[in-house]
């Protein structure tokens, strides 16, 4: 057993579990948030994805060990309401789950590439997501979500810049 | 936007309220007077106005949710239904999964695309007695006529003074009114919701991580397991050393049910952890010498005889021996994994009297029987909590997974455990789509129209067989009508010892392909164009008419006959199953050896729509999920092993492969039919059809490989 230390949505959390647990079952069971999904277990599917330092991580493959000093955020500390963030505004707008499993997966991917790449084409979101499994084929709601994500998101940015709507 | 949350009904509660039932006030059509529904309100509980329909003082609508939300978006749509007649408050209405019971039906659960056609009437019936409850209960508290009480939006209104009280101040009145009879249904012309496109009730909950599915219940002092079993189907544990697996940190106990050994810990890792220093002898029996190869070989020597009549018609022999051309194929399709997102788990908590289980279950009644005879308790004492499913695709029908969790809970009674299944183990252990053989030949007369078709099916069984006929095996072949005078179609039930089982579309999903194929073959023989060769097969009965509708609208959608962009070319798939009629045009190149489909064009009847945009999007979804078939997936045997692993080699289409999917949807007001399982068949022929549009080569095997069209 050994104490992690890491920032997880913003907060300081320290773990004591086995260095080499996946932060996939750190969150899920030690920590009781079920919001980040086990797909596959080899970083394969992406239901599995956080950010970590601001980038798309499988969790289901990163030791918890890795993690120490670094900060995770999750489904769940993706927004401060779990409703407002860009890409949560544009899944709702365009009903984009159907089962819904992948689908913090799906976000957490959608909300890294809109901050590499704000007015994403088609061929960059093929290119961001494509290692996000969906099984009931939500893809082309989700193409289209992730163009409105990045409307909104664009938005947003104006208003905080300008303090006026695009 | 209005957050909506669907959240478990415990069992218990209704126990609870029941203590106090005067009885005799709900309406619930089947529901027996002892059932635990059947109980009056206490006081401040929200009111139980039938089995489907709860009113809170607050006014809040709650709609009980009896068809697992696997996707599917029964959540919505049967909260359609009811909404439409009990003229609620759309944005006041929560949703609840109830516990197993009578008035959900004999066999409770979501399958056979079955949800909405099962529900389309007693729903709106529920909803009608309850907002006529209301109106009288209104029309007590004024003193006047119903007649002169209307319900609108949550309230009833007194249309001669404007005066409202709503559904919440009303509901407790009404609860103790006797329940209505004859009430009669909206007509079409008056629907407000029903056929409109609404928002699905589960989104908000499905974008921030709340929903909860089976993977997600936590129970205090609950272990978590990990179960290994037999890599050959049918083997057992001959003996087994767990010492290193209890010296892995976590692991808290090892025990040993009848399909495998069982590890658990206090977290899933742990157990996992735990399975894999597990030293297990297993005795695998004869599946040890199973391979696709000797299966192929079985199934291929079975079609070489006679097998049962599925169907027949005319005289196929004479038909065949006097036409002026004569077309002979050989179709095949593999067993597949239904590989829904979420990995089978259940979570279970056996004591001595009393079982309790949290799953993502298609079938709830199944589960229940299965954990009764596990446990030997009566049904009546096993809870089902039913959580959302991550994916169903008719897997979670079986409760083989419940099973296990059940036993492993039964083995150190009083404690909950909660069993999680690897992907590996998902793919390893299915009960699988049945993989087929099928042998075709046609007849054509001397202007190449067919007048004979015959065919052998070499197909699995799990459905039962009648007249020794599983119409599993044969459905999408016998069930076909185009205007051939003579077909004869016999049927044999390999005995492979895979388990196999209902996936997405069942027999329809190879035998659409198969039939749709080889109709195309029949066509190019005399060079006659894919659609037009359809059109004047279907046009001859009337009872094609809808069929030969969603063909013309998809080839005109499609802009079939149209010039392409260089390189492209279309192929088109029609199919009617379990009540709907789906025709699709694919449009796809092929370049460097790879198949690519640009775009789809989908024309559907699935008579009455309930959610419009309901219907888009499990037709998107299906068509989806026959397109991984098509072009990427294959369950393969060696030495009794399933030889995919995990999604690195059974790897569904991602969304780089996604086509655009343009739905076009029918206007009418039928009987509404299936929906989840209406475009999974008729893409595969679709793509399949354009691969020979563009390369001349006909694919009989799926998945489409290179070599089928180098």
């Amino acid at each position: 057993m050994a104490a992690v230390k890491f920032t997880l949505n913003g907060k300081s959390q320290t773990v004591d579990v086995q260095a080499q647990m996946p932060l996939l079952w750190v969150l899920r069971d030690t920590l009781g948030m079920t919001g980040t999904k086990f797909g596959c277990g080899i970083a394969q599917c992406g239901a599995c994805t956080v950010h970590i330092n601001g980038q798309p991580v499988r969790s289901c493959v990163t030791q918890i060990s890795t993690v120490a000093g670094k900060s995770v955020t999750t489904i769940e500390g993706l927004s401060a309401d779990g409703l407002s963030h860009p890409v949560q505004r544009a899944w709702i707008e365009e009903d984009v789950p159907q089962c819904g499993y992948c689908q913090s997966g799906q976000i957490m991917t959608a909300a890294a590439l809109l901050t590499k790449a704000p007015n994403p084409s088609d061929a960059d979101i093929d290119e961001s997501m494509h290692g996000n499994l969906c099984r009931c084929g939500t893809y082309q709601s989700i193409r289209r979500a992730v163009h409105t994500a990045a409307r909104y998101r664009r938005a947003s940015i104006a208003v905080a810049e300008n303090g006026v709507t695009a | 936007m209005t957050t909506l949350v669907t959240k478990k009904l415990n069992r218990r509660s209704f126990f609870k309220a029941g203590a106090t039932a005067a009885g005799g006030l709900m309406i619930g059509f089947y529901l027996p007077e002892r059932s635990p529904l059947a109980a009056q309100t206490t006081a401040g509980a929200p009111s139980k106005l039938n089995a489907f329909v709860r009113i809170g003082a607050d006014d809040s609508v709650t709609l009980m949710i009896h068809k697992s939300e696997m996707g599917q978006g029964t959540v919505t749509s049967l909260s359609m239904l009811l909404a439409e007649e009990l003229e609620c408050n759309w944005n006041k209405i929560r949703t609840e999964f109830p516990p197993v019971d009578p008035a959900y039906g004999a066999m409770m659960g979501a399958y056979g695309s079955l949800s909405i056609r099962t529900s389309w009437q007693p729903l709106r019936q529920a909803g009608a007695q309850a907002r006529e409850m209301l109106i009288a209960a209104a029309a007590q508290k004024w003193g006047v006529d119903k007649s002169q009480c209307k319900a609108d939006n949550g309230s009833i209104v007194n249309t001669a003074t404007n005066a409202k009280l709503s559904y919440g101040s009303l509901a407790d009145a009404a609860a103790k009114l006797p329940v209505p009879t004859g009430i009669q249904l909206k007509e079409p012309a008056q629907y407000h919701l029903i056929g409109t496109s609404m928002k699905r009730l589960d989104t908000a909950s499905k974008v921030n991580g709340t929903a909860t599915f089976g993977l997600d219940i936590k129970r205090p002092g609950m272990l978590y397991a990990s179960l290994e079993r037999c890599p050959v189907f049918g083997g057992k544990v001959a003996s087994f050393d767990a010492t290193k697996a209890k010296a892995v940190p976590g692991v808290k106990n090892v025990v040993q049910i009848s399909n495998g050994v069982a590890v658990l810990a206090d977290n899933t890792w742990a157990a996992m952890e735990g399975r894999k220093a597990l030293t297990i002898q297993w005795d695998e029996g004869p599946g040890a010498n199973t391979s696709s190869a000797s299966l192929r070989q079985m199934f291929m020597d079975l079609t070489a005889k006679p097998g049962a009549v599925a169907r027949t018609a005319g005289d196929a022999d004479k038909a065949m021996s006097g036409a002026a051309k004569k077309l002979e194929a050989v179709y095949e399709a593999p067993y597949l994994s239904h590989a829904p997102m979420e990995p089978l788990n259940c979570v279970a908590h056996v004591t001595g009297d009393h079982c309790e289980i949290w799953a993502g279950t298609q079938i709830q009644s199944v589960a229940q029987q299965t954990a009764a005879g596990i446990t030997k308790l009566p049904p009546s004492k096993i809870d089902i909590h039913t959580e959302y499913l991550g994916g169903g695709f008719g897997r979670r029908g079986g409760a083989d997974f419940i099973g296990e969790a059940v036993e492993i809970a039964k083995a150190v009674t009083g404690t909950p455990v909660k069993l999680t299944w690897s992907r590996e183990d998902d793919l390893q252990h299915d009960t699988y789509r049945p993989a087929s053989y099928t042998t075709f030949a046609a007849g054509l007369d001397a202007d190449g129209w067919p007048v004979a078709l015959t065919g052998r099916v070499a197909c699995p069984s799990f459905g039962g067989l009648r007249n020794g006929v599983d119409s599993t095996g044969v459905e999408g072949i016998v069930t076909m009508t185009y205007d051939i005078p003579n077909v004869h179609i016999e049927y044999h039930p390999p005995d492979a010892g895979i388990p196999v089982s209902y996936w997405r579309s069942v027999g329809f999903s190879q035998n659409c392909f198969f039939m749709e194929s080889f109709l195309d073959e029949m066509a190019a023989a005399t060079k006659k164009d894919p659609v037009e060769f359809r059109r004047r097969l279907l046009s001859k009965s009337p009872q094609n008419a809808r069929y030969l509708n969603v063909l013309n609208i998809a080839a005109d959608k499609a802009g079939w006959g149209k010039p392409l962009p260089a390189g492209h070319f279309h192929g088109v798939g029609v199919v009617n199953n379990l009540g709907s009629f789906n025709a699709q045009v694919a449009e796809v190149s092929v370049t460097q050896g790879k198949v690519k489909v640009h775009r789809v064009v989908c024309a559907v009847d699935c008579g009455q729509v309930v959610n419009r945009a309901g219907v888009t999007q499990q037709i998107e979804s299906g068509i989806v999920y026959g397109l991984s078939a098509a072009l990427k997936i294959g369950i393969t045997l060696d030495h009794g092993r399933v030889q995919q692993k995990n999604f690195n080699n059974y790897d569904p289409l991602r969304i780089d492969e996604m086509p655009v999917v343009e739905v076009h949807i029918v206007d009418n007001h039928e009987n509404p039919g299936g929906i989840g399982e209406a475009s999974t068949p008729s893409i595969i022929p679709a793509v399949t059809n354009a691969v020979f549009a563009a390369t001349g080569k006909r694919i009989r095997s799926l998945p489409i490989k290179p070599a089928d069209f180098a």
